[in-house]
């Protein structure tokens, strides 16, 4: 990598405090981001690579609690940040978008309402503005007839609809990073398809950078540049995408595509 | 004989839209027909509400069909009275997608697994017992954990306790809704072994209901695929994922992700005005069947 990282994670480092013990969630996981590249970070239930995302924007809920590293974006340690400038960068620098768009959409808030909202907030568009910006944003998600669909309710919308939403308010104000949990794992298939390469669009038009957090090999293959592998709150392997594919070189890797079916009848 | 035989199968849902509108037919399930041999592994693959699971629950009347012949053995069970069903499935089992609400939460596990030995008043005490803990090993679960709750069990761990339950009557045909589809990966990969092996052991025929089309490719011997409602395409595995040859089969094989960064993405759009929905069913090489 000879750009300089977007994101830059060191040692970061989260414990979940029980009655009893503590469990420690995520390990020391040290990762970069450069600008417009995609990491796909994956690994099994409880692996810890959600709460990886979650603390990188801080939102992480007790008992979880960060207790070391830093997280460097933009020059500046998140980690370190007072709240009120934390609140700058959610939506407005680094977004989130979630596996379940029904749980994540305001179920009585008109789409385009809620598009305009992450705009407001963020001072990025006044009122009016908003409204014929998330008409934009609804055509460069590509929902047929936006200016209709901005009046809808989430639950008018189909599944592939609502994951196209919530990628809109996602990208509403611009933001160099994208977190993505699992985002098209509640999808049919060929839905799940249209998501991505919708996804891989908007990547190259906006130069996002991606953290894609998945467990599906198939998704990583089509949309990750590097790939990270999580184990038990730890980092077991990390480097480009075919050679993790084709070359990997930790045995839990080596399982878990092994794992993965479909690959016996191609060989 | 085949072991399963589906014929015209057609499962309606009415739904009411409201005081002075007519209520709207839903047609889950329209006019399918397969049939599956004894010892085979058949998919049955499709979408959300392209009918498939309906289809499952309807063979076992756990839905009542509106219509059509489920042949077991060469017998209509939807013309068997209750007594007569119950028995019938002894044979004909299901394994469900949601190892966590499957299992009674307030049961110990090794009752959940005998319960079906209990119902059907099979043996005695300690002959279900004992038959309690074959199964437990049958499926790779400690049998000393049989006085333990659902909750204390993995999500793969509990799949097996609900393999062993179905499993408990010594059934003929298991049908697999989804089975192994909440589960992990690696955990997967050693439920659906487990279900191969007994496939062998038991000599059982498999009903899998999945959306997971690479799984389906891996271990079924023919596949079946529904959309909105209807078999589109069927025929050997092989040969269906080699050439297929319905728009949607095609547009449905072309976003699965390969596994290769590499491989040349073809997406092929579905457009449902480039095949008539209402087209049956006809023979386009050996034993390979398509609604064009």
């Amino acid at each position: 990598m000879t750009e300089a990282p977007l994101l830059d994670v060191q040692d970061l480092t989260v414990s979940f405090a029980g009655a009893q013990s503590t469990v420690t969630a995520v390990d020391h996981v040290s990762f970069r981001i450069a600008p417009g590249e995609t990491l796909g970070l994956v690994g099994e239930s409880g692996s810890g690579k959600s709460v990886t995302a979650f603390s990188i924007l801080r939102l992480l809920q007790p008992p979880g609690r960060i207790t070391g590293g830093r997280v460097m974006f933009e020059g500046r340690d998140l980690l370190t940040l007072p709240e009120r400038d934390m609140r700058q960068v959610r939506g407005a620098r680094i977004s989130l978008i979630f596996q379940e768009p029904m749980t994540a959409l305001n179920p009585v808030m008109r789409v385009g309402d809620q598009i305009a909202e992450a705009l407001t907030v963020h001072g990025m568009a006044t009122r009016a503005d908003a409204r014929r910006r998330a008409i934009e944003l609804l055509q460069a998600v590509k929902i047929a007839d936006p200016v209709r669909r901005v009046r809808d309710y989430p639950h008018q919308l189909s599944g592939g609809m609502r994951q196209r939403v919530m990628i809109a308010i996602a990208l509403a104000c611009r933001p160099p990073l994208v977190i993505a949990d699992e985002p098209t794992t509640a999808l049919d298939v060929t839905i799940q398809a249209q998501v991505l390469d919708l996804m891989r669009e908007l990547k190259e038009r906006f130069n996002l950078a991606l953290l894609l957090i998945t467990h599906d090999f198939g998704v990583i293959a089509e949309m990750a540049d590097r790939v990270a592998v999580m184990l038990k709150g730890r980092l077991v392997e990390e480097g480009p995408v075919r050679q993790i594919l084709r070359d990997p070189r930790h045995d839990y890797t080596r399982s878990l595509l092994a794992a993965v079916p479909g690959r016996k009848a191609r060989g | 004989m085949p072991l399963l035989d589906v014929r015209g199968l057609v499962k309606h849902f009415v739904r009411t839209q409201g005081l002075f509108q007519p209520p709207a037919i839903v047609k889950a399930v329209d006019d399918v027909t397969f049939a599956i041999e004894e010892g085979e592994m058949f998919g049955l693959v499709g979408e959300s509400g392209s009918g498939k699971s309906t289809t499952g629950r309807c063979i076992l009347r756990l839905l009542e069909p509106t219509s059509g012949e489920v042949l077991f053995r060469g017998e209509n069970v939807l013309a068997f009275s209750r007594s007569r069903m119950r028995l019938a499935r002894r044979d004909m089992q299901i394994i469900f997608q949601d190892p966590y609400s499957s299992l009674n939460p307030r049961m110990r596990v090794g009752d959940i697994v005998e319960e079906p030995l209990v119902i059907h008043r099979l043996g005695s005490k300690d002959e279900r017992r004992a038959r309690v803990a074959e199964l437990f090993e049958l499926v790779g679960l400690e049998p000393g954990h049989l006085a333990r709750y659902p909750h204390e069990f993995s999500g793969g761990q509990r799949q097996r306790i609900g393999i062993a339950r179905a499993l408990a009557l010594n059934p003929a045909l298991v049908i697999a809704d989804e089975a192994v589809s909440a589960l992990d990966v690696s955990i997967q990969a050693q439920v659906v072994q487990l279900l191969v092996d007994l496939q062998r052991r038991l000599k059982l025929t498999y009903l899998f209901i999945a959306h997971d089309l690479r799984l389906v490719e891996d271990i079924c011997t023919r596949v079946a695929v529904m959309y909105l409602g209807r078999i589109v395409e069927m025929g050997d595995t092989r040969a269906l994922f080699a050439q297929p040859s319905h728009p949607y089969t095609r547009a449905l094989l072309s976003a699965v992700p390969a596994l290769d960064p590499d491989a040349p993405r073809q997406r092929i759009e579905l457009d449902p005005s480039s095949f008539n929905r209402e087209a049956p069913l006809r023979e386009i090489g050996s034993g390979h069947w398509a609604a064009i």
